[in-house]
């Protein structure tokens, strides 16, 4: 009875134009209504849609804007210098603190943004792994916050208060986290597994316990309260379980990253190379079908939610043993759980895909702190930009219809490619 | 378990049902953890073995008719307790052995003892006032309840409705500045319905025009609506003093009811925004099960098809029902800026909508069943803040955490598989 009365959650992203349109002619009408109607033009088109988005809010409230649009009528030009100033501007910073500062002396420091991109990416990537993993087994994970503290603690804990040579200390370090991690998310596959309680209740609630445990334990003596000290932080890792810096010191990006490429590689490998994986893909697409073919669905839950709960811990890692080293508080987890769900959702659940949101996303953050500083823009408005990014991806409909874009695999009636393809998921889906 | 005994139903009457369900543990096994918690923290680690009394007070100060105060003694009132919990799981294990159900005032009354005994136990040598602990109860509950009432109309119609966070941050939002600009809160309470009426519409159009998938509509909406309420809060209602400071509705004393004893303090000295749950509730339960409109949004949840068939219009049923759901979720956003704090703060909603959901699910997708749950969750919350005056025996962050675990256990023990409407999360296409 489990799996007839398992709800709602499961995410199969929208179904991807440009498959469907492989098997027609290679005319070059058709191909060039591929590349318009297909899914890279659709994600840039949605980039720049949600970037036009945000200029207008950053225009509206901008203050010299609003200055100028008082007299609007006597001097227009005035206005539309303002409105191209505060956006040039904010978004020159952007790419700046993002990519590349061209303003810097040297190549080596012009080059500095870009790993910071890295370094924020890092663990969104880890983090919205797990979370894509999750939704490929037709789960919801939203207790990134609570994986990624529990983790961080373990794996803290053994960076600063266990003494082991260099080397075996990360390795020691990065178990710990990541058995963290499995555990807290494996909690929460068992009880679906065994109990039937929904994931999304019990990661919820899971995120609170987690915290709140954290900031017992981080004001507990002899637990995770650094020594001698009052306030609820751990102390300093110790340099054996640091993640050592790729670059040198002058830039922030740290071995973890490399971590988070040989997780993309696992799970991209787990998912359609593992016997596991397709259990796994087989239970998200259809759990009924799965477990007429001998599939147990029951443990499915159970690994699939571990692996992800390890691979959100992992993130977890990346944040005390190579962004913030010197000792964490609570809040070490800096929202990257619930973003890691957009950074899923916008890699559509698939591990490249997840890889490059990250990054993007990353160069969001780090050009956002940029845009922050220098333009007095508040960095919320990367938040919105995201937001409508993954929004705009979501629905191709949408964004062809904003911009008249063809149907991929259609000549004359529009939309019906996609409802038909929906309908068949619809169907494959029962 | 279901089906068999469905397939019993035709049979006669005299004919002895064959009964082939399967024995459940689960609320044998959840009440035994609960026993063998009261039997160590009652008597193990008994509190006022020197005679020590845990006094209730019932009434208030400016109560019309006064009950005198009740003192337990705090350690017998635990030994008590503790043997009365291990009697009723054992009459529970005897009933599952015996394959008879066990009632639901059995659960009941073993949450009631518990409570009673913690209480007793928490409380030993000092007060715990019981009115203020409820009133702070249902306020706190107040937007819960609206966001769970939302979210069940939105659901009932099969749409997830994971953005109920949205809808109340968007209704928080902009019931502080229409109230702050026009001086009038009333309006301010408008203005919440508006908003989070918007944000449901966004979220209709997305998942029934677009055929988004539902939940990644629901979480980008989140993270658009933080994001663009940060944004805004930053850049016009920071820099400006008077968009942010609406008058917080004032308590209003509903004349006698309000001086029943403990129920009247409770439930009719409360601010409008309660008093406007209490008719919401009563709106939405009659909506639901008692008018022809509510027996089709049941019908578009469970099954759009046969709906369809006999002539409704699922997609417009379905708008309407999300869109009144988020109407009433946004009203319940003005809680947080009308009825509490008095100005709106980024991120204020800090996850309420998130609990919201899992009232919903916990709730079984009932309205009254939902309003329970939250008012557990409010309970609890509130059971901290009390607890955090009169000094809690136990660290304070395993007193924040209590709700959420026991929510774990409920949702595990107690309420098992909760059943989604049949079609929740999936678009209808004809």
């Amino acid at each position: 009875m489990s799996d007839l009365s398992a709800p709602t959650v499961p995410v199969s992203p929208a179904p991807e134009p440009s498959k469907d349109a492989k098997d027609d002619s290679g005319r070059w009408g058709q191909t060039l209504r591929d590349i318009t109607g297909g899914s890279a033009m659709i994600s840039i088109l949605a980039v720049v849609s949600a970037l036009v988005v945000g200029a207008v809010l950053i225009a509206f409230t901008n203050g010299r804007v609003q200055e100028t649009a008082g007299y609007f009528f006597s001097r227009p030009l005035d206005m539309a210098q303002a409105v191209w100033d505060a956006v040039a501007g904010a978004y020159s910073a952007l790419f700046q603190g993002s990519i590349y500062n061209f303003r810097a002396k040297n190549f080596l420091t012009a080059i500095r943004p870009l790993t910071e991109t890295l370094t924020f990416a890092t663990p969104l990537i880890a983090a919205g792994l797990g979370v894509g993993l999750a939704f490929r087994v037709g789960m919801f994970n939203i207790g990134g916050r609570g994986q990624m503290l529990i983790a961080a603690g373990a794996a803290g804990y053994v960076a600063f208060a266990v003494e082991l040579p260099a080397g075996i200390h990360l390795i020691a370090a990065i178990l710990a986290g990541l058995l963290g991690g499995a555990i807290w998310g494996g909690v929460v596959g068992l009880l679906k597994a065994r109990t039937g309680a929904h994931e999304v209740i019990v990661t919820i609630m899971l995120n609170f316990v987690a915290l709140y445990l954290i900031q017992f334990l981080l004001r507990t003596p002899g637990a995770l309260q650094a020594p001698g000290s009052n306030n609820p932080k751990t102390p300093a890792m110790l340099s054996t379980a640091i993640f050592p810096d790729l670059f040198g010191p002058r830039y922030n990006l740290h071995a973890g990253f490399l971590t988070v490429i040989a997780a993309t590689i696992f799970v991209w490998w787990l998912l359609s190379r593992s016997n596991l994986g397709f259990q796994f893909r087989a239970v998200g697409q259809n759990p009924r079908a799965a477990r007429v073919a001998g599939i147990n669905v029951k443990n499915v839950y159970m690994y699939a939610m571990a692996i992800s709960g390890a691979l959100v811990g992992l993130a977890g890692i990346n944040q005390v043993l190579g962004t913030v080293t010197t000792g964490f508080g609570s809040g070490i987890d800096a929202g990257i759980g619930f973003d890691a769900i957009t950074v899923a959702l916008l890699g559509r659940s698939k591990p490249w895909g997840i890889f490059a949101a990250g990054i993007l996303f990353g160069a969001f953050k780090a050009g956002g702190f940029a845009m922050q500083a220098a333009e007095g823009v508040p960095i919320d408005i990367v938040v919105v930009v995201q937001a409508l990014i993954v929004l705009f991806i979501a629905a191709p409909p949408l964004v062809r219809a904003m911009f008249h874009l063809p149907t991929p695999g259609t000549t004359k009636t529009p939309r019906t490619r996609t409802n038909n393809s929906s309908k068949i998921n619809e169907v494959a889906a029962k | 378990m279901s089906t068999i005994t469905q397939s019993t139903a035709p049979a006669p009457v005299s004919v002895r049902k064959p009964t082939a369900q399967i024995r459940s543990w689960k609320i044998p096994i959840t009440f035994g953890g609960f026993a063998v918690l009261s039997l160590f923290l009652f008597i193990v680690l008994g509190r006022g073995q020197r005679g020590d009394l845990s006094t209730f007070r019932l009434s208030q100060g400016r109560d019309l008719i006064q009950l005198p105060a009740v003192a337990l003694p705090t350690f017998i009132t635990g030994v008590v307790v503790a043997i009365v919990l291990v009697v009723m799981t054992v009459i529970s294990a005897w009933l599952v052995y015996r394959h008879t159900k066990i009632p639901i005032v059995l659960s009941i009354l073993f949450a009631l003892f518990f409570l009673v005994g913690f209480l007793a136990w928490a409380a030993s040598g000092s007060t715990i006032p019981v009115p203020g602990l409820l009133i702070g109860t249902v306020t706190l509950s107040a937007p819960l309840i609206f966001g769970a009432l939302g979210g069940v109309l939105s659901e009932r119609a099969g749409v997830v409705n994971v953005a109920i966070e949205a809808q109340l941050l968007a209704g928080a939002f902009s019931s502080a500045i229409v109230a702050s600009a026009t001086g009038n809160p009333y309006l301010g309470l408008l203005a919440a319905m508006v908003a989070g009426g918007l944000v449901s519409m966004v979220l209709a159009a997305f998942a029934l025009k677009y055929l988004v998938d539902q939940v990644i509509v629901g979480v980008v909406l989140n993270v658009l609506v933080i994001g663009l309420t940060s944004f805004l809060y930053s850049q016009v209602l920071a820099p400006s003093k008077n968009l942010n400071s609406p008058d917080v509705f004032p308590r209003i004393d509903i004349p006698l009811l309000s001086e029943i004893p403990i129920i009247g303090p409770v439930l009719f000295r409360q601010t409008i925004i309660v008093y406007v749950m209490y008719f919401a509730i009563a709106f939405v339960f009659f909506l639901l099960f008692r008018t022809k409109w509510g027996l089709r949004v049941r019908a578009v949840g469970e099954h759009p098809q046969a709906a369809d068939t006999v002539g409704i219009n699922v997609n417009r049923t379905r708008f309407m029902a999300v869109t009144l759901g988020g109407l009433i979720s946004g009203f319940g956003g003005a809680y947080f800026t009308l009825g509490a704090v008095g100005a709106f703060n980024k991120e204020m909603t800090n996850g309420m909508g998130f609990i919201a959901l899992a009232a919903v699910i916990f709730g079984q997708w009932h309205p009254i069943k939902a309003t329970l749950a939250a008012l557990l969750f409010g309970f609890a919350t509130n059971l901290q803040n009390v607890l955090g005056i009169i000094g809690s025996p136990v660290p304070s962050e395993f007193m924040l955490m209590l709700p959420y675990v026991v929510t774990i256990f409920a949702v595990a023990g107690f309420v098992g598989r909760s059943r989604a409407p049949a079609a929740d999360g999936k678009p209808y296409i004809k």
